[in-house]
Parts: structure tokens; C-alpha cells; sequence
């Protein structure tokens, strides 16, 4: 991680829907014995209330940009309590932003692409969505705010797991992961869940994407050939996992695409951008790294809509296959003419 | 003023550097003003600093948080905290407690008119409390991202998402609404009462003729204005965000529409503040790398305040009469210049 990175507050958006455990995950994260402050923005004053945090009680104000791209919104009074929280930097460690149980993530996330002042201060950490492992099964068939929140995240907090049985977790777990296999799910009762599995995730730092979740492009492969780094809940997911359901769902998709040949810049950039801006409104969030013909850096890139930021990582290292991957989560996505696009990028 | 004498064929810029008394406040600042003889420095958090002429400071406690928001008439400051509380602080260094919010939400902005009536916001709502009468409130439909008085009777403006609330507390009926997509922040009236103009979310004013609702559009800074200050008489409007002091030209009646700005004192950094002399045609001007410049609009003749290499400059203040001049960075590292 860059200096100027960790010099930024760290902000984690915590959603998932009504009823689904969020209040109960923020207080666990508030009441733990761990010695840091945070500046937490609520909806709702009164649920909880912790000494020597701030809590911060907003109105989700969702502004569009006047850039003329409609889903190029944020949450204008986020902007607002984030200049406000500036002028007492230095008292607090971390920032926590709680959502309704109906809101879209994407505008918060969006807040810290856009907004510039945001960006000088914090950076975004993770989406963490809380989800309960009861319900969620019925709400992704009936609240499309319910599949946002799941395909938005970086880390899933499957909640109330003591209240299913083995095929119920089973059939919400292969649910989600339908929409996003490439999150970090972990199962709680209670929300009882390893700060460090929340908090400080570096989601959004470019140097950190893939880095955390080696196996989180090779996920959705379909060929069992899993190398899972991420603790036990995997393995023996995958063990028993031959029988296993996969649920592809209707309007929610992952996509990703492989090659080990490189890419050339000049096709690919424009193409990105173009899909982007085209097809942004579908597309939740989309990551990669690439191997461009004739350079000996890594390419990282990450989006949320239509807003892409990449970089030159690092170099390839010694041994290292220089492969090109991109995922992408969205709705209705257009699979073909994304595949085709991309095999269009390849030189030849 | 005969400081005001760069030479002609001088290659580098006249300094007065030598003549600031420096000034370190030892905490984060966010604005400055004058209230009688001495400079008050508005910390970031809890307290406002005074500094005499002689550059002693004295820190008195106005929030039990942070100030989010401060105007001044010269006489006094007031000021809006993430404590709920509005609150006043006269040149004798009194606090006086003007209003609390019931649920202690954040006082977000506040105004302070000429007569002594003052205005807060909280959320979606922003309260006029003027002499004896009862306090007024209204509610617009987004939160409140600036507040001004017109300088002429009791008028309110309040910039808002997709527009501005003009509104006559005294006065039955539904307050104007001026449109323009997008959030509005800052917002201020031309000295002769006929223009109102916003700083925006994005990096661009709006402004409209009041006589008639026109739009003026003025665009093309790099980064978001936080700092508009009007010039003597009310002829030009200096803002920040660009690399250059941008001064729009309200001298005409139609404002600056199909015309260009005036682009003075153009540095490596960005212009974080700006502060307008109240006599003379000319401005202060800090930057995001620590330099304060004076500079005169007829010609763009720079003379060098502070030399760079600090953190922006986030306050720069006249006194009434324009001979003392008062700055400081976001630390709190600041000086005094008597002219």
C-alpha cells in the first residue's frame, strides 16, 4: 500500500436489508476491546450509542452528477458530513457507513470516486453486507435492493445461520453465490464475525486487489480445480460440493474472462471505457488485472458503473504466468459481445 | 497604497515577507476574521484564537466540537457546531449561546445579516432569529449547503440540491425558487442586490440575475470553489479552484454572461482562498502550497505574503479600515501584515 493510501481514513459501507443484522454487526464493531475510534454515520439515532465514538445521523441524499450519466450519483450528505468529519481529523481511526436496508450501495461507493475533497481524505475500504441466511433466499426473488447488496459486495456476512438447517445454507449459499462468487462469505450467528474479517479489507486499494483473494477470478471457473486460501468454510464447501446446486441467476451475473496472451493497450483501454460507458448502468462493479503486450508492469484496474481507475501495478514476477483476468458483476449483462470485445484486445 | 510599486523591469517578485509577524496558533484552522482591532482565527474544533496587533494570542472555547460553520459582520462571529449549537463571539472575546438544535443535529451553515439578524441550518431546515421577534423556519426539499442574507431587507437565500430558496421570513406565502440541476453549496449576493451566485458540488459557479432569473453559467475550474469574495464595489467576484485568482466580472448589468474572467497571480498551486481589500482594487489570495500573494486587479501586480511550502492556506482576513491583513495555513501556522 502506497503511504498516501494509508494516510486516508478507511471508510466501510455496511448494508444488507431490513431485519438482516447490520445494527447488531455495528455495535459488535463499536463494543470490541479494540482500542480505535470511529466516526460512524447511522440513519437512525438511538439504536446504538457508544462513548468516545461519533455517530453521525444522516438522510440518504442521493444527488446525480451533472455530467449528464445517470448512474453517476452519490450521497450528497455524505459529501457534506465528510467535510464536516475532516475538521476534527485526528479523533477518529476509521469510518463506518451504515444504509438503509433498501438502499443501493453504489452511490456511497461512487461518493469516493468522484467527490474530490472525499478522495483527498478517505478511501473507500470494503462493502460489507450483512444478509440473512433465512430470508435472503425469498428477498433475492422479491427486493432487486437485496441482489444489489449482494452483488455490490466485498465481504458477505451470512447472518443467523443457527436458524437454517444444512440444505437451507446450503441452497442461500449457492444463491449468492450465483450473484457474487467472488466476495468473501463468512457464516455468523449473531453477526459474530473476526473484526479483522470486516474492517480494514483494502477492497478498493488497487495494490491490494487480488492480492487478498488469490483464488477470487478462478471461483467461478467451474472446474473444481480450487486452490482456497481463505479458511475452512471453503474447503469443505468444495469437498462436498460435487453435488452441489449452481444457481445462475436471471438478472444478476458474474462474468469472467481469461487469456494468457497479451493485451494490446490501444484496443483494450477504449474498449473498457467504451463498455463502460455504455453498458455502466449494468455493470456494478468490475475488476482486473492485465499483461499488456510489451510491458513488463502489471495492470490493475477496478470500476463501480461507469467510473474506472487503474494503474501500473507492479512488475511481473520472475515465473509469475502473465495472464490477463477481468471480472465483471451486473445485471442482464451482455456476455457475448463482452467476450467478443475482449477477444478483440488480444494481439494477434 | 504606495507599498504597491513592483518594479518594472524586476525579474523577481516584491516581497513583504520580512514585515509578517508570524503568528502559530497550534491548532487547525479553518477561517479568519477581524472583530474590532484584533484577528480571530476559527479553529477547526472548539476554539476560536484572537491575535492582537502585537501577536498575542488568547483561545477562547466556543463549541465542544467541531465549528462546521462561521459567519461575520465585523462586530461579531457566529458560529455552527456538530455540537447542535449556534453561537456568537463579540470583540470583547464574550460567547454567547444563539440557539440549539433539539435533536443536536450539526449546524451545517449559517448567515449573519447587517442589522443583527442572524440564520442557521440543520438538515433540511434553516431558522431566521431576528431582534426580539420569534425565530422562522422554513424547510426545503434537500439539505441546506449555504445560507446568505441579501444585503438589502430580510431576505434569505438557501442553496440546496437542483437549486435556491430565496425566502422573506416576514413575509406570508411561498418563498422563490430559483432552479439550476445539480448541489449547491456556497451561495452570495452581489453587494447591489442583483445577483445571487453559488459555488456547486462540481467545479463551476451558477449565478442568476435576480430582476429577472437569468442564468449565468460559469465554468472551467479544475476543482470545487470554496472561496468567493467580492471585490470593492461589488465590480468582480475572486474565487479559488483554479491555479489563477478567477475574477468574474459583475460591473454590467448583465454579469459576466459572454464574457471572460479575469485570470490574475497564476502559480504551480491552486488557489485555496481568497480575501478582496474593503477599500482598494485588491485581493489576497492563499494557496494549496502555502503561499499568500497580494495582488491588484487592474494589472495582476503580485507582491509575495508568505513564500510555499506549507500546507494550503485556509484563512485570509482584512480588517475594516484594509491595513492589516491576517492569514494561516490548515495547521495553524498564520502572520499578521500591517500595511
Amino acid at each position: 500500500m502506497s503511504e498516501a493510501t494509508s494516510q486516508k481514513i478507511p471508510v466501510t459501507v455496511l448494508t444488507g436489508y431490513l431485519g438482516a443484522g447490520k445494527t447488531t454487526l455495528l455495535n459488535r464493531i463499536l463494543s470490541e476491546n479494540h482500542g480505535k475510534k470511529y466516526a460512524v454515520i447511522v440513519n437512525e439515532f438511538g439504536e446504538i450509542g457508544i462513548d468516545n465514538d461519533l455517530i453521525i445521523g444522516a438522510d440518504e441524499e442521493v444527488f446525480e452528477m451533472n455530467n449528464g450519466c445517470i448512474c453517476c450519483t452519490v450521497r450528497g450528505d455524505l459529501v457534506r458530513i465528510m467535510d464536516g468529519l475532516m475538521k476534527r481529523k485526528g479523533k477518529f481511526d476509521a469510518i463506518i457507513v451504515e444504509t438503509t436496508g433498501l438502499a443501493d450501495p453504489a452511490p456511497v461507493a461512487q461518493t469516493f470516486f468522484v467527490d474530490e475533497d472525499v478522495q483527498k481524505n478517505a478511501r473507500l475500504d470494503a462493502v460489507v453486507t450483512v444478509a440473512d441466511a433465512k430470508w435472503l433466499s425469498d428477498r433475492l426473488k422479491d427486493a432487486p435492493e437485496a441482489k444489489n447488496q449482494i452483488a455490490f459486495a466485498d465481504v458477505i456476512v451470512l447472518n443467523k445461520t443457527d436458524l437454517v438447517n444444512k440444505g437451507e445454507l446450503a441452497e442461500v449459499e449457492a444463491r449468492i453465490r450465483g450473484i457474487n462468487p467472488y466476495a468473501k462469505l463468512h457464516r455468523t450467528e449473531r453477526c459474530s464475525v473476526a473484526l479483522a474479517d470486516v474492517l480494514d479489507r483494502g477492497a478498493f486499494d488497487l495494490d491490494r486487489i487480488l492480492d487478498i483473494e488469490p483464488d477470487f477470478l478462478e471461483a467461478d471457473d467451474h472446474d473444481h480445480d480450487h486452490h482456497h486460501h481463505d479458511g475452512h468454510d471453503h474447503h469443505h464447501h468444495h469437498d462436498h460440493g460435487h453435488g452441489l446446486k449452481h444457481y445462475h441467476d436471471e438478472d444478476m451475473q458474474s462474468l469472467s474472462l481469461k487469456t494468457d496472451k497479451p493485451l494490446d493497450p490501444n484496443v483494450f483501454m477504449p474498449w473498457l471505457q467504451n463498455l463502460v460507458q455504455v453498458e455502466g448502468g449494468k455493470i456494478l462493479r468490475s475488476k482486473g488485472i492485465l499483461a499488456f503486450h510489451d510491458d513488463d508492469d502489471r495492470y490493475v484496474f477496478q470500476g463501480v458503473h461507469m467510473m474506472l481507475e487503474g494503474n501500473h501495478q507492479r512488475k511481473w514476477k520472475e515465473g509469475e504466468p502473465r495472464e490477463s483476468r477481468l471480472v465483471f458483476i451486473g445485471r442482464e449483462l451482455p456476455e457475448e459481445a463482452i467476450r467478443k470485445g475482449f477477444e478483440s484486445c488480444i494481439v494477434s | 497604497m504606495k507599498e504597491f510599486a513592483p518594479l518594472p523591469d524586476s525579474t523577481s517578485i516584491v516581497s513583504v515577507t520580512d514585515r509578517v509577524k508570524p503568528v502559530a496558533l497550534g491548532m487547525a484552522v479553518t477561517s479568519a476574521h477581524f472583530l474590532g482591532p484584533r484577528a480571530a482565527f476559527v479553529g477547526g474544533e472548539e476554539n476560536v484564537a484572537f491575535v492582537d496587533a502585537k501577536g498575542e494570542i488568547t483561545r477562547v472555547a466556543v463549541h465542544s466540537g467541531g465549528i462546521l460553520s462561521t459567519a461575520s459582520d465585523g462586530k461579531r462571529l457566529v458560529m455552527g457546531g456538530d455540537d447542535g449549537k449556534v453561537v456568537s463571539l463579540d470583540a470583547e472575546g464574550e460567547v454567547m449561546l444563539l440557539a440549539t438544535d433539539p435533536k443536536r443535529r450539526w449546524i451545517d451553515a449559517v448567515a449573519l445579516h447587517a442589522d443583527g439578524a442572524f440564520a442557521w441550518s440543520a438538515g433540511k431546515t434553516a431558522t431566521v432569529k431576528s431582534g426580539k421577534a420569534e425565530e422562522k423556519s422554513i424547510e426545503v426539499p434537500s439539505t441546506v449547503g449555504g445560507l446568505a442574507f441579501a444585503p438589502k431587507g430580510l431576505r434569505l437565500a438557501i442553496a440546496h440540491y437542483n437549486g435556491v430558496t430565496l425566502w422573506f421570513p416576514n413575509m406570508a406565502g411561498s418563498a422563490e425558487f430559483l432552479p439550476w440541476a445539480g448541489s449547491h453549496h456556497g451561495v452570495t449576493f452581489s453587494p447591489d442586490n442583483k445577483f445571487l451566485v453559488t459555488a456547486m458540488h462540481e467545479p463551476a459557479l451558477h449565478g442568476w440575475r435576480l430582476a429577472d432569473s437569468r442564468h449565468m453559467r460559469m465554468t472551467g475550474y479544475p476543482g470545487r470553489v470554496r472561496s468567493m469574495s467580492w471585490s470593492v464595489g461589488g465590480k468582480g467576484l475572486a474565487t479559488s479552484g483554479a491555479d489563477t485568482v478567477i475574477i468574474w466580472p459583475f460591473g454590467s448589468k448583465d454579469g459576466p454572461m459572454g464574457k471572460e474572467p479575469a485570470m490574475l497571480a497564476p502559480l504551480q498551486a491552486r488557489v485555496s482562498v481568497v480575501a478582496c481589500h474593503p477599500k482598494n482594487d485588491i485581493l489576497a489570495a492563499g494557496y494549496s502550497d502555502g503561499t499568500v500573494l497580494m495582488v491588484r486587479l487592474e494589472d495582476g501586480a503580485e507582491i509575495l505574503v508568505r513564500r510555499n511550502g506549507t500546507p494550503p492556506v485556509a484563512a485570509l482576513a482584512w480588517n475594516a479600515k484594509g491595513t492589516l491583513l491576517a492569514f494561516a495555513d490548515e495547521n495553524g501556522d498564520g502572520g499578521l501584515l500591517e500595511l
